[in-house]
């Protein structure tokens, strides 16, 4: 197993490195003077002769890059003139926001999707299973800023159970939290509950006709231990899977319900610094959300190890 | 009343939903007593599975009724609620299924696995249970139990997961053991192994087994009485050896002639058909030996030398060659116009590579072959596509090897049309095509799924026919199929040798099958041809260690034979994977008689 998980590890240096390059050369390859555009709309001349420094422009485009790669290996990704600050400090600001709302609406979506999921196929073609196809249906047809909107009508507005908008820090205490990313969380989950609900119930039900869980029945098991050891362990790939997968592409869903919600993220920061054209923090942003990709991809490969020893074999 | 164990009284079962019920079974009658072992025969759709599935009620509750009694050690089964049949179920009853390779959770260690019979029915802790496995595994003869108890499934071959099915079914002493065909999907020896287990474990634990089957000669080894069914009808039951030698129902006369030993004192040495029944059971044809359609004379119609494939093992991460599994080593041999050479082994022997490698489908590494002395080995593209329209193949499955989406006659015309045939000849030989292989010509619009395995392996039969090939590798290609069905296609198979002087390479590891159709065989051994000869000295007079334990583990359909097989040691069968620098070491062949060479041992 573990010589397995290193195994994945190592093939994952090589597209790391790839991704590393490609997000060098956006900006090498692109028309003009690479300080200039790193610089922004309002920079001095002063500023653009120390960028070029900072970059070594004078040099070959290797060097370049080796230089640009030691700086983002120890976290330096230059200076952001648009926020004037360093682009590490200002991407940190952001990330707690981005991670809290990415993690509850996981938690929440598996909660959820996975037991009615398994209850949809343990009953498969029965009125419940019918209902739970149809809120499957309307979780992933409806616009995630609908729900949100929608929830902030009932729930704030109506009901004043939760703020409106904005976001209380870990730091001022894990409730006010809590309370701050809920409805954004349920608002993003929709969608993933819908989705995981038709794969868990999928993948389970083909496992419900496998020749083990027969043997697991002839064996006088409970049915609780039948499913859980015998059934949802075997169904586990393609609900890891689609779990990853909604995972890394979280990050593109938060930019709009950050907006809805006026919540401080990741997502919030890449559209203000993409309409900006804050090329140090945007080059990084996309840096840090595909390497989060790939790393994401990587838990789920090992996941697979854990989940079923053919694979780490 | 005291000494029957298991009553099933008129237990009637339909499959269905709302207001349609297909009955399933009807009227199922038998018993079972302490300590006995009670065979329940039939082919595929006789209902003798459903039968035991409904004495452990573990088909679908919504989609299932079942009606009548069962009667277990005392109690009414039928009347019992789901939480009580849990009890009962790996408890009171075990079972063991068909399927070795399936039936066990890929993603649990089998001593967790067997563990959980123990916790759940007998209430042991883990670390108690797991001790009571490592005695489990020590009586089904696992051996090296100890650091075997923490591995997964796919770690064990058939045979040995087989034996991990039995120690979970036994865990908790059962009274009564359900086998579902516990040894169909195993090789000859490997179900020798594992019935002797089954009956040394029943002796010890005064167990009685009900023993489900299709293979009358496990019947003759196993049973002390037998229940014959027939489309979801007992059709007789009784005493092993009266079902045996004095029955007269038809069906199990049927049953029984298509496993009959052929009489090695009539027939030596052409193909045998069955014998054939009419529609009231009487034999309608006798069993006959064929004239004879070899040409010994001519160029072979297949020859093939030296023939080697590979394949190589890589690792997973730099793709390294870490080793080669030698598949097929210096085979050669060589089938005349209008001959049949059997090529029989167990599963890995290599033998289906050897036909795949004949007909190009994997690629040799060394080794000529030649068809009617045109050398094939550096054909490629339509060269070798127009030479092996005279080589066709018939695989194993008729389910998978068919289509879906192809009506028969699309199925038959398209290696018509990859020949060159232009479609109207092609399509007005259909109706000719279906005739020969005894199907009705109106049937060509339809589309596989309307026809029954045995219709169906017709039609791939057809439609390897339809390039009029010469020679025809039949790739396990009656193993699927039900005896009665199997004796059709192999009379058919035979018939077509006579009309048409076709050679076959019959690839089976089915002796019953190949004693009736080869004029020669070939037996494989890890990838080599350890004996090749006429059919009626190979069989009759085995020299080779390997043929011989092949030949002694074969079951004899005969009750009063019984026991008199020698007990076959413990094989496993090993691989041929080798070291990338393995030499495979030169063979050489004795010549025993004429035709007839063994390999002299190394």
């Amino acid at each position: 197993m573990f010589s397995y998980a290193m195994r994945r590890f190592i093939t994952t240096i090589p597209v790391l490195l790839g991704i590393s390059v490609l997000v060098f050369l956006t900006l090498r390859v692109s028309s003009g003077d690479p300080a200039a555009i790193l610089g922004g709309d309002a920079v001095t001349t002063e500023q653009i002769e120390a960028i070029r420094q900072q970059l070594g422009l004078g040099e070959p485009v290797w060097k370049q890059y080796l230089l640009w790669l030691s700086h983002a290996l120890r976290g330096d990704f230059g200076v952001s003139y648009y926020y004037k600050m360093p682009v590490t400090q200002l991407i940190l600001s952001r990330v707690e926001p981005t991670m809290v709302l990415a993690v509850l609406t996981l938690a929440v979506s598996i909660l959820i999707a996975i037991p009615l999921g398994t209850a949809a196929a343990l009953r498969a073609g029965s009125i419940a299973d019918s209902l739970s196809t149809a809120v499957a249906v309307v979780g992933f047809s409806v616009p995630v800023f609908v729900v949100g909107y929608a929830l902030i009508g009932l729930f704030s507005i109506k009901l004043g159970l939760t703020p409106v908008q904005g976001y209380h820090r870990l730091s001022d205490g894990a409730l006010a939290t809590l309370a701050s990313t809920i409805l954004p969380s349920l608002a993003l989950a929709t969608v993933y509950i819908g989705l995981l609900t038709r794969i868990t119930r999928a993948s389970v039900l083909e496992v419900l006709n496998a020749d083990y869980v027969r043997t697991a029945k002839a064996k006088g098991l409970m049915p609780l231990p039948i499913t859980i050891k015998h059934v949802l362990r075997n169904a586990a790939a393609p609900i890891v899977t689609v779990v990853a997968m909604g995972f890394a592409s979280l990050i593109s869903g938060v930019v709009v319900t950050e907006s809805v919600f006026n919540i401080p993220g990741l997502g919030r920061l890449m559209v203000d610094a993409v309409l900006a054209r804050d090329y140090p923090s945007v080059q990084a942003i996309i840096l840090i959300f595909t390497v989060f990709y790939v790393l994401i991809n990587l838990l789920a490969d090992i996941s697979y190890g854990i989940l079923d020893p053919r694979v780490a074999s | 009343m005291t000494n029957k164990l298991l009553s099933v009284v008129d237990v009637s079962v339909s499959f269905g939903s709302g207001q349609k019920w297909k009955p399933v079974t009807s009227d199922v009658s038998f018993d079972i007593g302490h300590g006995e072992t009670v065979a329940i025969v039939g082919e595929s759709g006789s209902g003798k599975s459903v039968t035991a599935l409904s004495i452990m009620r573990l088909l679908p509750e919504r989609t299932t009724r079942i009606s009548g009694r069962v009667e277990f050690d005392g109690r009414d089964l039928t009347a019992y609620s789901s939480a009580q049949m849990r009890d009962v179920r790996g408890n009171e009853i075990g079972m063991i299924f068909q399927e070795p390779m399936t039936s066990l959770n890929p993603t649990m260690s089998i001593g967790d696995q067997i563990g959980e019979v123990l916790v759940r029915h007998r209430g042991l802790s883990r670390a108690r249970a797991r001790k009571d496995v490592l005695e489990l595994l020590a009586r089904v003869k696992i051996p090296a139990a100890e650091r075997r108890i923490d591995e997964y499934p796919h770690n064990f071959s058939g045979g040995m997961r087989q034996r991990v099915m039995i120690a979970m079914a036994l865990a908790c002493k059962p009274k009564l053991l359900i086998a579902d065909e516990p040894t169909t999907a195993l090789d000859v020896t490997i179900q020798n192994q594992i019935l002797q287990l089954i009956k040394e474990l029943q002796e010890e634990e005064k167990m009685a087994v009900m023993f489900i089957t299709h293979d009358m000669g496990v019947v003759a080894e196993t049973a002390d009485r037998t229940v014959v069914m027939y489309n979801g009808r007992v059709v007789e039951r009784g005493e092993t050896s009266r079902i045996f030698f004095q029955s007269e129902e038809p069906y199990t006369k049927r049953l029984l002639a298509a496993v009959a030993p052929l009489d090695a004192s009539r027939f030596k040495n052409r193909p045998v058909r069955y014998a054939e029944y009419g529609s009231d059971g009487s034999i309608s044809r006798l069993e006959e030996e064929q004239a004879d359609t070899v040409d010994g004379t001519s160029t072979p119609a297949l020859s093939v030398e030296n023939l080697t494939t590979r394949f190589v093992i890589r690792d997973k991460l730099f793709k390294r060659a870490v080793g080669k599994v030698h598949a097929v080593e210096n085979v050669t041999f060589s089938i005349q116009p209008g001959e049949t050479l059997s090529l029989v082994g167990e599963s890995g022997c290599g033998k289906s590579t050897t036909g795949r490698s004949i007909l190009q489908l994997v690629k040799p590494v060394s080794g000529t072959i030649r068809l009617f002395g045109r050398d094939l080995s550096n054909l490629s593209g339509a060269d070798l596509r127009a030479e092996r329209q005279s080589l066709q193949m018939v695989f194993q499955d008729p389910f998978a090897s068919l289509n879906p989406r192809f009506t028969i006659e699309d199925a038959l015309v398209e290696p018509m049309r990859c020949a060159g045939v232009d479609t109207v000849t092609a399509l007005s030989k259909v109706p000719e095509l279906l005739t020969l292989v005894g199907l009705n010509p109106e049937m060509a619009n339809r589309y596989p799924h309307e026809f029954s395995g045995g219709q169906r392996q017709r039609i791939c039969i057809a439609r390897a026919l339809s390039v009029s090939p010469k020679v025809i590798v039949a790739d396990e290609a009656v193993s699927a199929l039900d005896v009665s069905v199997k004796a059709q296609i192999v009379n058919l198979l035979l018939d077509l040798q006579q009309r048409l002087g076709l050679s076959y390479l019959f690839i089976s590891h089915d002796m019953t099958v190949v004693e009736r159709v080869s004029h020669r065989v070939a037996v494989m051994y890890l990838g080599e041809i350890v004996e090749i000869g006429p059919r009626a000295e190979v069989l009759g007079n085995p020299r080779h260690p390997y043929t011989r334990r092949l030949l002694s583990a074969v079951p004899i359909a005969d009750p009063s034979r019984r026991g008199q097989r020698a007990a076959g040691g413990f094989h496993e069968i090993k691989n041929p994977i080798r070291d990338v620098d393995y030499v495979s070491p030169p063979r050489e062949y004795q010549q025993v008689s004429d035709t007839h060479y063994v390999m002299a041992e190394s």
